[in-house]
């Protein structure tokens, strides 16, 4: 009778899977590319247009030019976050919002003003890495491992690469 | 054309993390991490600083470009004061983007409401 019931059982579920999986919405997948290209793409050619200004209107070269377009980038998206329409595109760009500098300063933002309401230091102060802190976490470890065996090879191997 | 480039290399890049989260239904944060460790690992071996060359913010601009930052300031340093360059290089080059990043947003924090 145990036995009966729990191939019924059994029966029951692998149905209830296979009609879980046919009304699970199926993604996409060439949509959401195009729509990341898209979006995506126009975020660094934007970035390019502040590069170039910063080359041809203020003192920075090629090399460190980069530094003061990324904390441009960060304002404008802290203020489209504030403004509630970070969010909004980030929707319909899914990868073309989340993987330029701006997505990480969307979730940073994001999550300071969502934590406000518990206080300065253990909303705000606590809770703005939430989901930041993975990218900076393994960021600095893989960097650092990599810094590492690469200074120790050059100094065996006499600075040559 | 350096926008054009921008634009291609910065959508391909984009596409990657979008194929990361649909194929290997990674969440956002693993995609993340996943591009950032990328980066470093590519200026490891001398492959993401040409391409910053050639492709201007379409490579600077992606998450994968802190990766990238990390590796080249605990390199710089590290080539000036020798393995201890390498802990204390490593936010030289990315100072910009996480200060940048923790000072905006405590403001926003202040001046903003929760939206939804």
């Amino acid at each position: 009778m145990l036995l009966m019931s729990d191939k019924t059982n059994y029966k029951q579920n692998q149905a209830y899977q296979t009609f879980a999986k046919q009304s699970e919405p199926s993604i996409p997948v060439l949509f959401n590319c195009i729509k990341a290209f898209l979006i995506g793409g126009l975020l660094c050619t934007f970035g390019q247009g502040i590069r170039s200004l910063f080359i041809h209107f203020f003192d920075f070269n090629e090399q460190t030019a980069s530094d003061p377009t990324i904390a441009v980038l960060i304002l404008l998206s802290v203020l489209l976050t504030g403004f509630g329409v970070y969010d909004k595109i980030a929707q319909f760009a899914g990868a073309g919002t989340a993987v330029p500098v701006t997505g990480f300063a969307n979730s940073m933002a994001s999550a300071a003003i969502e934590y406000r309401t518990e206080g300065l230091v253990l909303g705000v102060g606590s809770n703005m890495f939430k989901l930041a802190g993975s990218v900076i976490v393994f960021g600095t470890v893989a960097a650092f491992l990599i810094a590492l065996i690469k200074t120790i090879w050059m100094q065996v191997t006499g600075g040559s690469l | 054309m350096m926008y054009v480039w921008a634009f291609i290399v910065g959508g391909l890049i984009c596409v990657i993390g979008q194929l990361l989260m649909d194929i290997v239904k990674l969440t956002p944060a693993h995609t993340m991490t996943v591009l950032v460790v990328s980066g470093a690992v590519l200026d490891g071996i001398g492959l993401y600083e040409p391409l910053v060359d050639f492709a201007g913010a379409g490579a600077s601009v992606p998450i994968t470009s802190f990766g990238n930052s990390l590796v080249h300031g605990a390199m710089a340093e590290a080539e000036q004061n020798g393995i201890i360059g390498v802990i204390t290089g490593i936010f030289e080059v990315t100072s910009a983007g996480i200060s940048a990043a923790v000072i905006f947003s405590f403001a926003a924090a202040l001046l903003f409401k929760p939206k939804g």
